[in-house]
C-alpha cells in the first residue's frame, strides 16, 4: 500500500458470517477511514451507511460479440468455434438466409474466436457495459462501491478498480485506513479483494461449515502472504466448534482477534439502518469494540514489505 | 539507450509510481539525450495489467525500467523481452534517471511484488 | 416418475440456508425410493458433504485445456497474443510465453495458429467427487486454492448429473458468473432468503437473475421471524410464491453447526420441509415429470 494509507479486508470463506455487520461497525469506530464494498455481487453496505452518491462511473470488464443479423450468412462457424455455447441459431432472417447466428450476452465471455474466425466479418466486438461504480460521501466518510450488472463475470477487476480508486480517495482526504468489505468465497473477487492488504480478518461462525470454509481461506491468505486475523462471530451458538476454531487457527499462527456472542440486536440494528455502534449500548457494542481495538493494535504492528 | 520508468504523471518532475503494471504511465527517457516521451498505460484496469505494461515497453524499445516493485508476471515478460528490471526506485523521474545513469541502482532479480499485488495500490 | 428433474437451490446473499434446504431435501426424497442426486456446485466452499456425511467412491482431476507452445514449430507470426483477450499468450518476437491462470480455454490461440506450433494441454484445478449418502446420489467439486475457474468447475460438476433422477443442485451464493453457470438449463429455481433488509437486496438481485435467465422459482424464507415485512410485502407486490416457510430458531442453528441434518433433529423443520416437498412434487406433476 503506497503512502501512509493502510488497508483491511474483511472477508468470510462462509457466506452469512457478518462481514457487512462488522464493517459497517468498524466504520462508525474508525476516525479517518474510506470505506469500499468490494463484495459487488451483492452489495448490502450501502443499506447501512446510506450513501450521497458524488460521482457515477460505467464500468467495462471485457467484451461482448454481437452479430449484425443483416450481414449473417448462416455458415454457422461462430457456433463451431464458441466454447461457451453462447451462439444459436434464430428465426431473425435476412435476404440471404431465413435463420441467422445470435449470440446470447449472458453467455459471451468476450473471447473474440467467433469475431475473427467469422468468414464475412458479420460480428462486432464492443466494450461490454458490465455495471456501474460510485463514489460517495457518508456519515463515516467517503464510500466506493458498485454495482455489478445482473449475471454478469465477477473476474475481480471491479474489485480491483475500486480498491484503486479507494487509495486515491484516501490520499485525496488524507484519510490513513482504508476499510474494504469483502465478498464470501476464494475465487477471483475474493483474491482481488485481498492481495498487497495489509491486514485481513476473517468473520467465521462456530459451525463445521464456518470451520471448513475458514481452512480454505486461511490457505487462500497464506498463498497469497497477505496477514490474517479471525473474529468468531455468534460463538456461543457452539463453544466447543468455537474453541476448536481457535485452536486451528493457533496452530496456523493466526491470532483469533475477537469473539462476538448471538445478539439479536445485530439485525435488530440492519433493520433501523443503523451500525452497531450506534444502535447499541450493551455487550455487543463492547465486544465490537474490543474486536475493532485488536485490529487497529495488528495493524499498527503490521505493515507489508514494499520495495526489495 | 531508452529508459522506462513507472511515473505518477507525463513529466521528468513526476514521482516515479511504485507499481509497474498499474502505473499511471510511463515515462520514456533517451538516456544520452535526456529527451523523454509519455506512455500511456491503458491496461492499468484490466486482467493481465503487468503483462500489458511490459509489451507496451517492450514495444517502444525500452532497455530498461525502473520501478518501486514489480509481479511475477511482468518481471517474465519484461525477462523474455530482454528488458533489465531495477526495482525500489523512488523520487522523481529525473532523479530515477540520474541515478541509473550513476549506477547506483541494483538490477532486481527476480520479482519483488506478489501477483497482483500493484492492485491494490 | 423416472423422468429427470433438475431443482436448484440457490440465494443471492450468502448463509441464509441454501445447503440446509438442499441437503435435507434430498434426504428426504431419497428415502422415497426414487433415483436421487445432490451436487454440490458451491465450488469454492462446499459443505454438503459436512451434513450428507457420503461415501465417497471416486475422486477424479478436473481439468480446462491451457496452451502448450512448440517454440521450434513456431514463426512468430504474433497472431496467438492478438487474438488473446486476457493476456493469457503473450508473442514477443520468437519467444512466446503463456500464463495459465489468465486463461479462459477459449481456443483461439491453437485455431489461429498457422503452423500448428500450440496445442491444448490439461491443467488441473479442482477434484470431483462421486459417491453416496445411503440411497442418495452424491458429487461434489472443489476448487482447488489460488486457480480461479469456478464456472468451469461448475460445468465438470452438472455433467454428472443423472437424467433420470431427482437432481438437487447446491449453487454458490450471489448472482455472478458461478450462480449463472449452477443456474443454466435447470428445470426450476428454489430462492433461499432471509426477511432482513440484506436478504432482500439480494434477493432482488437473485430474482432479477433468475427472471433474465427465464427460469421459473419459488421461495423459501428462513429465519422467519427476524428482520422485517418488507420481504413479505415484496413477494406479494411481485406475485412470488412462498414455498415453504422456516422459523428462526436457535435449536436449527445448533443443529446446524454441529453437522446435523435439522430434518432429523429439530421437530420444528419437519412441516416447512414436507410442504417443501409437495411443492416441488406439484411442480413435476404440472409438467409431467
Amino acid at each position: 500500500m503506497a503512502g501512509d494509507v493502510q488497508e483491511i479486508v474483511v472477508i468470510s470463506g462462509k457466506g452469512g458470517t457478518g462481514k457487512t455487520s462488522i464493517t459497517a461497525a468498524f466504520a462508525a469506530l474508525a476516525e479517518s477511514a474510506v470505506l469500499a464494498d468490494c463484495d459487488v455481487d451483492a452489495a448490502d453496505l450501502h443499506l447501512i451507511l446510506q450513501p450521497n452518491v458524488r460521482a457515477t462511473h460505467d464500468f467495462s470488464g471485457g467484451k461482448l460479440a454481437r452479430v449484425r443479423a443483416e450481414a449473417c450468412v448462416g455458415c454457422q462457424r461462430c457456433i463451431d468455434v464458441c466454447r461457451f455455447g453462447a451462439v444459436r441459431l434464430c428465426d431473425i432472417g435476412n435476404d440471404v438466409v431465413a435463420k441467422t447466428c445470435a449470440i446470447d450476452p449472458v453467455a459471451c465471455e468476450g473471447c473474440g474466436v467467433c469475431v475473427y474466425f467469422c468468414p464475412v466479418q458479420a460480428i462486432d466486438f464492443e466494450d461490454a457495459i458490465n455495471g456501474k461504480w460510485f463514489i460517495s460521501a457518508t456519515r463515516f466518510g467517503p464510500l466506493v462501491h458498485a454495482t455489478l450488472g445482473i449475471a454478469e463475470e465477477n473476474s475481480g477487476k471491479l474489485v480491483t478498480l475500486l480498491r484503486k480508486e479507494a487509495q486515491r480517495v484516501a490520499e485525496a482526504n488524507n484519510k490513513t485506513l482504508i476499510i474494504v468489505d469483502g465478498s464470501p468465497g476464494i475465487g477471483c473477487p475474493v483474491i482481488a479483494s485481498i492481495t498487497s492488504a495489509d491486514l485481513v480478518l476473517v468473520v467465521t461462525e462456530p459451525t463445521l461449515s464456518g470451520q471448513h470454509d475458514l481452512g480454505r481461506v486461511i490457505d487462500l491468505a497464506e498463498h497469497f502472504g497477505t496477514p490474517a486475523l479471525v473474529c468468531i462471530n455468534k460463538w456461543d451458538i457452539n463453544p466447543e466448534v468455537a474453541d476448536r476454531i481457535e485452536a486451528t487457527a493457533r496452530e496456523r499462527g493466526v491470532k483469533v482477534a475477537g469473539r462476538i456472542a448471538y445478539d439479536p440486536a445485530v439485525t435488530k440494528a440492519q433493520v433501523a439502518g443503523r451500525s452497531i455502534p450506534e444502535y447499541d449500548d450493551g455487550p455487543l457494542k463492547r465486544q465490537i469494540v474490543t474486536l475493532w481495538n485488536a485490529v487497529r493494535q495488528e495493524l499498527e504492528k503490521s505493515s507489508r514489505p514494499k520495495e526489495n | 539507450m531508452k529508459i522506462a520508468v513507472t511515473a505518477a504523471g507525463e513529466s521528468m518532475d513526476a514521482q516515479v509510481d511504485p507499481r509497474f503494471g498499474r502505473a499511471a504511465c510511463f515515462v520514456l527517457v533517451d538516456a544520452e539525450t535526456m529527451e523523454f516521451t509519455a506512455l500511456e498505460n491503458s491496461s492499468a484496469a484490466s486482467g493481465g495489467a503487468g503483462i500489458n505494461a511490459a509489451k507496451v515497453v517492450i514495444d517502444a524499445g525500452a532497455a530498461a525500467v525502473l520501478t518501486g516493485h514489480c509481479g511475477p508476471n511482468a518481471e517474465r515478460t519484461l525477462r523474455a523481452g530482454n528488458v533489465k528490471l531495477y526495482t525500489g526506485v523512488a523520487g522523481t523521474v529525473a532523479e530515477a534517471v540520474a541515478q541509473f545513469k550513476a549506477g547506483t541502482l541494483t538490477a532486481a532479480t527476480g520479482p519483488n511484488a506478489d501477483a497482483h499485488a500493484g492492485m491494490g495500490n | 416418475m423416472t423422468e429427470g428433474f433438475v431443482v436448484a437451490v440457490a440465494s443471492g446473499k450468502g448463509g441464509t440456508g441454501k445447503t440446509t434446504v438442499a441437503t435435507n431435501l434430498a434426504k428426504l426424497y431419497a428415502a422415497t425410493g426414487q433415483p436421487v442426486q445432490y451436487l454440490d456446485c458451491d465450488v469454492e466452499e462446499p459443505n454438503g458433504h459436512l451434513f450428507l456425511k457420503p461415501t465417497i467412491a471416486q475422486r477424479r482431476d478436473v481439468t480446462v485445456d491451457v496452451p502448450e507452445v512448440d517454440l521450434k514449430k513456431c514463426t512468430a507470426c504474433g497472431l496467438c497474443g492478438q487474438i488473446c483477450q486476457y493476456s493469457a499468450i503473450v508473442a514477443l518476437g520468437d519467444q512466446v510465453l503463456t500464463f495459465e491462470s489468465l486463461c479462459h480455454s477459449c481456443t483461439g490461440c491453437w485455431r489461429v495458429c498457422p503452423s500448428g506450433a500450440i496445442r491444448p494441454r490439461p491443467l488441473r484445478i479442482g477434484e470431483l467427487q462421486t459417491g453416496h449418502a445411503d440411497e442418495l446420489g452424491f458429487v461434489s467439486a472443489r476448487l482447488d486454492i489460488g486457480h480461479v475457474r469456478t464456472p468451469a468447475m461448475i460445468h465438470h460438476a452438472k455433467e454428472w448429473i443423472n437424467p433420470e433422477a431427482l437432481a438437487i443442485v447446491d449453487v454458490p451464493p450471489g448472482t455472478s458468473c458461478p450462480v449463472v453457470a449452477a443456474l443454466r438449463g435447470v428445470d426450476f429455481v428454489l430462492l433461499v432468503t432471509e426477511p432482513t433488509p440484506f436478504g432482500l437486496n439480494d434477493l432482488k438481485l437473485a430474482v432479477a437473475l433468475v427472471r433474465e435467465m427465464k427460469l421459473p422459482f419459488a421461495l423459501v424464507i428462513n429465519h422467519d421471524g427476524i428482520g422485517n415485512n418488507e420481504t413479505r410485502a415484496y413477494c406479494q407486490a411481485e406475485g412470488i410464491v412462498i414455498a415453504a416457510t422456516i422459523p428462526d430458531d436457535r435449536r436449527i442453528a445448533e443443529a446446524y453447526s454441529t453437522g446435523a441434518m435439522v430434518l432429523d433433529t429439530v421437530d420444528v423443520c419437519r412441516k416447512p420441509f414436507d410442504l417443501l416437498r409437495d411443492y416441488v412434487n406439484e411442480i413435476r406433476r404440472r409438467r409431467g415429470r
